[in-house]
């Protein structure tokens, strides 16, 4: 019976697999100078954008490499990246988080419905929440004391001999039932303000928080069985609280409710990075095939995806100019057609507007 | 300072090792210290933050200073009141990794940085009297991660010490630390007087096993938070072994208010990492008689204000209100205590002072 129900759904994935790639070509324009820029400020590579409800405009960017220096026998990690703050026009309002312990390797910024501004470091592996006010209010994780000489390999399972989380065993990229991430990637709430965290490079694992950041439970591991994960690169959750999941490595976005129990599986939209997921009465997910720093000849297309998994369009391709992308690894999606897309590749925030399809 | 830059995306693990253990005290029937959080109590200027809260203490003005590891390590100094007043010792080359920061009756200002491993005197201007400790030499760049048995310890030479204390007569204790597992005992020039015990760790009677806090009583009394042997330790002003409180809990941090009536507070501050199920039986604070009897206990791990988010230090000048600074939160708090109800009912006794464990 059991294994009937689990064939049904790759049946319905079939068919949107098929729509996906047929999906429509959606004409769209775009603003790339829409910040304006002071001129003592670098934007480096954008980790994260997000608009809030007034439509002030948030970028956690990546300024420069983290310093090392040399303590007792501890190397010590600084700095690395910076979060500006833009009104609607793009004019520059102030700087949030000046000199934080944790913005070291800016991953992501998002704005929930309180307006707080939540700040996800992939180097300090921590969640950072701070008031519209810019003052700090929750923090989830614990950046390292020091740096291992020479370093770990970048994806060695945190602490643990066959992976699991600080040498507790289980399984690889389970990690550890609590705020001990291994390079998180991104950060959604549901309606009553519980917390998910994708901790996504190093572990592969969804982890939920109360509001009050009390650990409730992770769920995840390591593979490319429905529940399982390579490499997530970003999460949203819609209306009812469905928590979608961009399963980068497995080319897939995982859907689950939000105690974790998966649901159905959206796939034929390459290997989806960015994502999110729109407000009002019929809400759109969005997800970037986003190409590699590597290489602008290939991918780049961003996918507008009904919630039943059909794709409602794509636009855009890998590149350089004006509508291109380089690498997106931020999508706000507050405004329905009008989005903001924040590139690694290309150092800058785009302003897409979306046109009816033809 | 010598920087380099790292290659892309280096990422390190956790400091080496499992997660500390955890203990739940021993100690039953603790009556519970009613007390508030003042609401946003200290005020950052605009651009200026707190990153993990290691050290706080105030001065005999009712100033207070927190040494704090923000993008840099930084020592800043507040009013009573929680404004800001000024940034102490920016650019120090023995500023590198915040650990603690006291301030004597001189009100002259201490830090203790365990990743220059020096402890620095600062006069109430904010210049340089003394150092105790020596930063290595960073000739040979960065040493690999190693956790070799520490060298035999040496007078002048700490190693990743915690805390720093003083007699009435002016003798420095510091604890002393990571790396040794000592208390030093210098005179009031820095001169080495005597150490118990050494940079092994051990849990006998004059053992340490991550000596982490250390404070003094008026008498000259000495009291040790050996946060790994899941205890306190008490030893006369020579450093001789007096007494053991064992049910507490792991001291993290002691603090001795002054006063006719001393009283000590110890923490057994939830672990860091917030591993499962230590929030059930960590977190709270212990306000004790010297001689080991609990007053009374307060707090609880949280992550929102009035709880704690693993307690790093606490300044107790005025017994009834604890100033606790947290490393997982970024914050520091100041608490009111409230008289226990029916307090004076249950007193719990800390066990046999005098005895080994």
């Amino acid at each position: 019976m059991r294994r009937f129900f689990q064939i049904l759904p790759g049946v319905l994935l079939l068919a949107a697999v098929t729509l996906n790639a047929q999906a429509p070509e959606i004409p769209y324009d775009s603003v790339v100078n829409l910040l304006k820029i002071p001129d003592n400020i670098q934007i480096g590579e954008v980790g994260g954008v997000a608009t809030n409800s007034r439509g002030d405009i948030f970028v956690y960017t990546r300024t420069g490499h983290p310093t090392v220096t040399i303590g007792t026998a501890r190397p010590f990690a600084h700095g690395g990246s910076r979060l500006f703050q833009f009104d609607k026009t793009g004019k520059f309002v102030r700087e949030i988080g000046q000199d934080s312990y944790g913005f070291m390797v800016a991953q992501q910024v998002r704005i929930d419905p309180q307006d707080n501004i939540w700040v996800v470091d992939q180097m300090s592996s921590m969640v950072i929440k701070f008031d519209p006010a810019g003052r700090v209010q929750l923090l989830l994780g614990r950046k390292s004391e020091a740096e291992r000489v020479p370093a770990a390999p970048l994806n060695a399972p945190a602490g643990g001999e066959g992976g699991g989380g600080r040498g507790r065993g289980g399984l690889p990229g389970a990690g550890t039932q609590s705020d001990i991430f291994n390079r998180p990637s991104d950060v959604a709430w549901d309606a009553a303000g519980n917390i998910y965290v994708a901790d996504g490079y190093g572990n592969a694992r969804i982890a939920k928080f109360d509001k009050n950041g009390r650990f409730i439970k992770s769920w995840g591991s390591k593979g490319s069985d429905p529940g399982q994960f390579n490499t997530i690169r970003g999460i949203a959750l819609d209306a009812q609280g469905n928590v979608y999941v961009a399963d980068a490595g497995n080319k897939r976005i995982q859907v689950f409710d939000g105690d974790g129990t998966f649901k159905s599986q959206i796939a034929n939209i390459g290997s989806p990075a960015a994502i999110c997921i729109s407000p009002g009465p019929t809400q759109f997910l969005y997800s970037s095939n986003s190409n590699p720093p590597e290489d602008i000849d290939r991918d780049g297309d961003i996918f507008k995806i009904g919630l039943d998994g059909k794709a409602a369009g794509k636009f855009g391709r890998a590149g350089k100019l004006p509508k291109e992308f380089g690498t997106v690894n931020a999508i706000d999606c507050r405004r329905d057609n009008e989005l903001l897309v924040g590139e690694i590749g290309n150092w800058r925030v785009q302003k897409v507007t979306l046109h009816p399809v033809k | 300072m010598r920087r380099y830059l790292t290659g892309c995306f280096v990422f390190a693990l956790l400091s080496a090792g499992s997660l500390p253990a955890q203990t739940k005290a021993k100690a039953q029937n603790v009556p519970e210290i009613p007390y508030d959080s003042v609401p946003n109590f200290i005020k950052m200027p605009p651009g200026l933050y707190l990153g993990e809260a290691m050290g706080i203490a105030t001065n005999s003005k009712g100033h207070f200073f927190v040494y704090t590891r923000s993008a840099n390590t930084r020592l800043f100094e507040f009013d009573q009141n929680g404004t800001y007043v000024r940034e102490i010792g920016a650019g120090s080359y023995g500023f590198e990794f915040a650990h603690s920061v006291r301030v004597d009756p001189e009100d002259n200002i201490w830090v203790v940085d365990e990743g220059t491993n020096l402890v620095i005197k600062f006069n109430p201007q904010g210049k340089v009297l003394m150092v105790l400790g020596h930063r290595p030499d960073e000739v040979a760049g960065a040493v690999a991660t190693t956790n070799a048995p520490a060298p035999p310890a040496e007078k002048y030479i700490l190693g990743r010490p915690t805390d720093v204390a003083w007699d009435p007569q002016g003798n420095i204790f510091v604890s002393d630390g990571y790396v040794n597992n000592r208390v030093v005992k210098y005179d009031k020039n820095g001169r080495y007087i005597t150490q118990v015990g050494s940079e092994k760790a051990g849990n006998g009677d004059r053992e340490l096993n991550l000596p982490h806090g250390i404070a003094v009583d008026a008498k000259g009394t000495v009291y040790v938070a050996d946060r790994s042997n899941h205890r306190l330790q008490v030893f006369d002003n020579d450093l001789t072994f007096k007494a053991s409180y064992a049910n507490i809990g792991d001291s993290w941090t002691v603090c001795v208010s002054p006063g006719p009536h001393q009283y000590l507070f110890t923490s057994n501050s939830n672990p860091n990492g917030n591993a499962p199920g230590t929030w059930d039986i960590t977190g709270e604070i212990y306000k004790m008689e010297l001689d080991g009897t609990i007053v009374g206990r307060f707090g609880h791990a949280s992550k929102q204000p009035g709880g704690f988010q693993v307690v790093h230090m606490m300044d107790c000048r005025n017994p009834n209100e604890i100033f606790v600074s947290e490393i997982e939160a970024w914050r520091v708090q100041k608490l009111l205590l409230k008289p226990a109800a029916g307090a004076g009912a249950q007193v719990t006794h800390a066990g046999n002072p005098g005895s080994g464990r």
